[in-house]
C-alpha cells in the first residue's frame, strides 16, 4: 500500500534517492517471549484488521495452527517443546516478517517500487508493483515472504504501516493480553528489553537476552528471548541471520560486473570494426577461383 | 531460388529455420531476462506488456528455445570436433582479429574459434535451462531448498551474461567477416569467401 504520509529509506530496483527529506522516529516491536501464553490473539488481530481470511487447515498434532505462514496468515505463533537444563520448557515464538535494516527481500527485488523500507524502519510490500517473480523469497534470511496462489503476488508482515501511519499501534499490540508486544521508537524497545532481560537473569535465565541481530543491521521486531545463547530452540530462529553470500553475490557483484561486460562486448564490436575495418575476401583469393571456374568450362 | 549457380550451399532451409526459431527465442530472452536483470532496464518489461507479463513469459520462452537449440546441437554436434589445426587457429586468433590471417591455418567448415563458441553455448543452455527451472517459482522452486534457488539465481545471472557476450561475438564476427550473414539468410555463400575463410570445406565440396 502506497503510503505518502511516510517518507522512504530504500525502494527496491530504484538506483536514485527515494524521498526521506523529513525525519521520522525509527520504530521497532518487542516480542517478549517469556510473557507469550500462545493465546494467538495476535494472530486474529491481523487477519482481522488485514481483512485476511486463511483456508480452515487440519491438526498435525501440534498447536501450531496454520502450520507455516501464507498469503493469508502474516504471522504464525510456533510451539516448540524442547529439554533444556530446567527441564522440559515450552517455548512459543510469533513469527513473522523482523523488519530487517538491511533487508534481503529488498536487495533480491528486480521491480522498481515493490517493496519500500520506510524511513521509521518498516519494511512494506507494494503488491501493484509486484511482478510475482518471488526472488524476495530467496532473499529473505527469515523464510517470510508468501506468493498468493490466487494473483501471484508476495505477502508478509506490514507492522501494520496503515496504522502506525496515523499514530496508532500495530493490531497484534493492541489485543495482546500479557502484554508480551511493545511498540514504540526502538531505542525505547532496547530500553524496555533491557530492563527486562535483567529480570529474567534475576530469575535464573541466565542467559536471557535481546535477539536484534547485527547480521542484518539490527531488526524492526526484536524479541525478547530466555535462552538468547540458543535462538534455534525457538523453531528454528537463525542464529547469525545475514543476507545468504550467493545472494549478495548475485545482486551485488555478479549484475554490476555483467553490465559492464555485455556493454564492453557491444562497444568492443563497434570500435573493432571501425579501427580495423571489415574482413572481406581478398581479391587474389577471387582471382584464383575466377581462373577455377574458366578452367572448369 | 538460385542467385548464382557457382555458389556453395552452406545452410539447409530447415537448419536455416532451426536458427532462426532459437535466434528469435534468444532475442526475446536476452531482453526480458535483462529487464529483471538491472534496474536501468526494466522499462524493457514494457516490449512484452509489462513486469507481470515478462515474468510470466521468459520461462516458456525458455523451454521453446531449449527444445530448438538441443535439435540445432545434435545437428551440428559432429561438425564441431576441436582438433589440433583448430586450437593452432584458436593460438594465432589474436593476429586475425588485429586484422592479418596470412598464417591462419587452413579450417574446415567451422574455425576454432566457432567450435569453441558451439561447445560453450552447449553448457550455457544447460546450466540456463536447469537453473531457470530452479528458480521458476509459479511451478518448481517450491521443491527445492532455499540454497539450490540461490545458487540457481547466481548462475542463472552469470550464464545469461556470459551468453549474451557470446552471442555478441558471435554477431560481430559474422558481420565483420563480410559475406557470412547470407549463409544464415538463403543459405549460400561465394565460392571466394568459402576459399578465403573455411579453404579445407571449399576444397572438399568442391573437389578443388
Ligand atoms: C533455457 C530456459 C530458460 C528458463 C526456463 C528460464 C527461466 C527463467 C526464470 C524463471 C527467471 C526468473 C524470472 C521469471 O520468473 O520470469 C529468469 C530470469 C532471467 N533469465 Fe532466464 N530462463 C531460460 C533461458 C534464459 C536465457 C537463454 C537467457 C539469456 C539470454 C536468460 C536470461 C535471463 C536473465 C538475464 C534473467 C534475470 C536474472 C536476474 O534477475 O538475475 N534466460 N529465467
Ligand atoms: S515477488 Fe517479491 S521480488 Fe518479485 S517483484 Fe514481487 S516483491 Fe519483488
Ligand atoms: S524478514 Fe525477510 S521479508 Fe522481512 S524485511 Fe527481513 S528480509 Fe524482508
Amino acid at each position: 500500500m502506497a503510503l505518502q504520509s511516510l517518507d522512504i529509506a530504500k525502494r527496491s530496483a530504484t538506483t536514485t534517492e527515494p524521498p526521506q527529506a523529513r525525519k521520522t522516529l525509527e520504530v521497532a516491536k518487542l516480542i517478549d517471549v517469556s510473557k507469550c501464553i500462545g493465546c494467538k490473539a495476535c494472530q486474529v488481530a491481523c487477519m482481522q484488521w488485514n481483512d485476511l481470511r486463511d483456508e480452515v487447515g487440519t491438526c498435525a498434532g501440534t498447536y501450531d495452527n496454520p502450520r507455516d505462514m501464507t498469503d493469508q496468515s502474516w504471522t504464525v505463533m510456533r510451539y516448540a517443546e524442547v529439554e533444556t537444563d530446567r527441564g522440559l520448557e515450552w517455548l512459543i515464538r510469533k513469527d513473522g516478517c523482523m523488519h530487517c535494516e538491511d533487508p534481503g527481500c529488498l536487495k533480491a527485488c528486480p521491480a522498481p517500487g515493490a517493496i519500500i523500507k520506510y524511513t521509521n524502519g518498516i519494511v512494506d510490500f507494494h503488491q501493484e508493483n509486484c511482478i510475482g517473480c518471488g526472488y524476495c523469497i530467496a532473499g529473505c534470511p527469515f523464510n517470510v515472504p508468501r506468493i498468493s496462489k490466487k494473483d501471484s503476488k508476495a505477502y508478509k508482515c506490514t507492522l501494520c504501516s496503515d496504522r502506525v501511519a496515523v499514530g496508532l499501534e500495530p493490531a497484534c499490540v493492541k489485543v495482546c493480553p500479557t502484554g508480551c508486544i511493545s511498540f514504540g521508537s526502538k531505542a525505547d524497545m532496547q530500553d524496555l528489553a533491557e530492563e527486562r532481560v535483567t529480570e529474567l537473569k534475576e530469575r535464573g535465565f541466565t542467559n536471557a537476552g535481546l535477539y536484534d541481530p547485527a547480521g542484518v543491521g539490527g531488526t524492526h521486531v526484536m524479541y525478547v528471548l530466555n535462552h538468547a545463547d540458543q535462538p534455534t530452540l525457538y523453531s528454528g530462529l537463525p542464529a547469525n541471520p545475514t543476507i545468504a553470500p550467493t545472494v549478495t553475490l548475485w545482486k551485488s557483484i555478479a549484475k554490476p560486473l555483467a553490465m559492464a561486460g555485455i556493454a564492453a562486448a557491444a562497444l568492443g564490436g563497434l570500435f573493432h570494426y571501425v579501427m580495423k575495418g571489415p574482413n572481406e575476401v581478398s581479391k587474389e583469393v577471387e582471382a584464383e577461383v575466377e581462373k577455377e571456374l574458366e578452367a572448369e568450362k | 531460388m538460385i542467385r548464382d549457380p557457382n555458389d556453395l550451399q552452406r545452410y539447409t532451409a530447415s537448419e536455416r529455420a532451426n536458427h532462426w526459431v532459437t535466434g528469435i527465442c534468444f532475442i526475446l530472452l536476452a531482453l526480458s531476462g535483462l529487464a529483471l536483470f538491472h534496474p536501468a532496464l526494466f522499462p524493457l518489461t514494457m516490449l512484452f506488456g509489462g513486469g507481470v507479463w515478462t515474468r510470466i513469459l521468459h520461462p516458456f520462452v525458455g523451454v521453446v528455445m531449449m527444445l530448438f537449440f538441443v535439435v540445432m546441437f545434435f545437428r551440428f554436434q559432429s561438425l564441431n570436433r576441436m582438433t589440433g589445426t583448430d586450437w593452432e587457429w584458436v593460438k594465432r586468433a589474436r593476429e586475425m582479429v588485429n586484422g592479418d590471417d596470412h598464417n591462419m591455418p587452413i579450417m574446415g567448415k567451422y574455425n576454432g574459434g566457432q567450435k569453441l563458441l558451439f561447445w560453450f553455448l552447449g553448457v550455457a543452455m544447460v546450466v540456463l535451462f536447469a537453473s531457470g527451472i530452479v528458480i521458476w517459482r509459479a511451478y518448481f522452486s517450491a521443491s527445492f531448498p532455499i540454497g539450490v534457488v540461490r545458487i540457481g539465481a547466481l548462475l542463472h545471472a552469470v550464464f545469461a551474461a556470459l551468453m549474451i557476450i557470446a552471442i555478441i561475438v558471435h554477431v560481430y564476427a559474422a558481420i565483420w567477416v563480410r559475406g557470412t550473414i547470407r549463409a544464415m539468410l538463403y543459405g549460400t555463400v561465394t565460392r571466394a569467401w568459402a576459399k578465403q575463410h573455411h579453404r579445407a570445406w571449399y576444397r572438399q565440396v568442391t573437389g578443388k
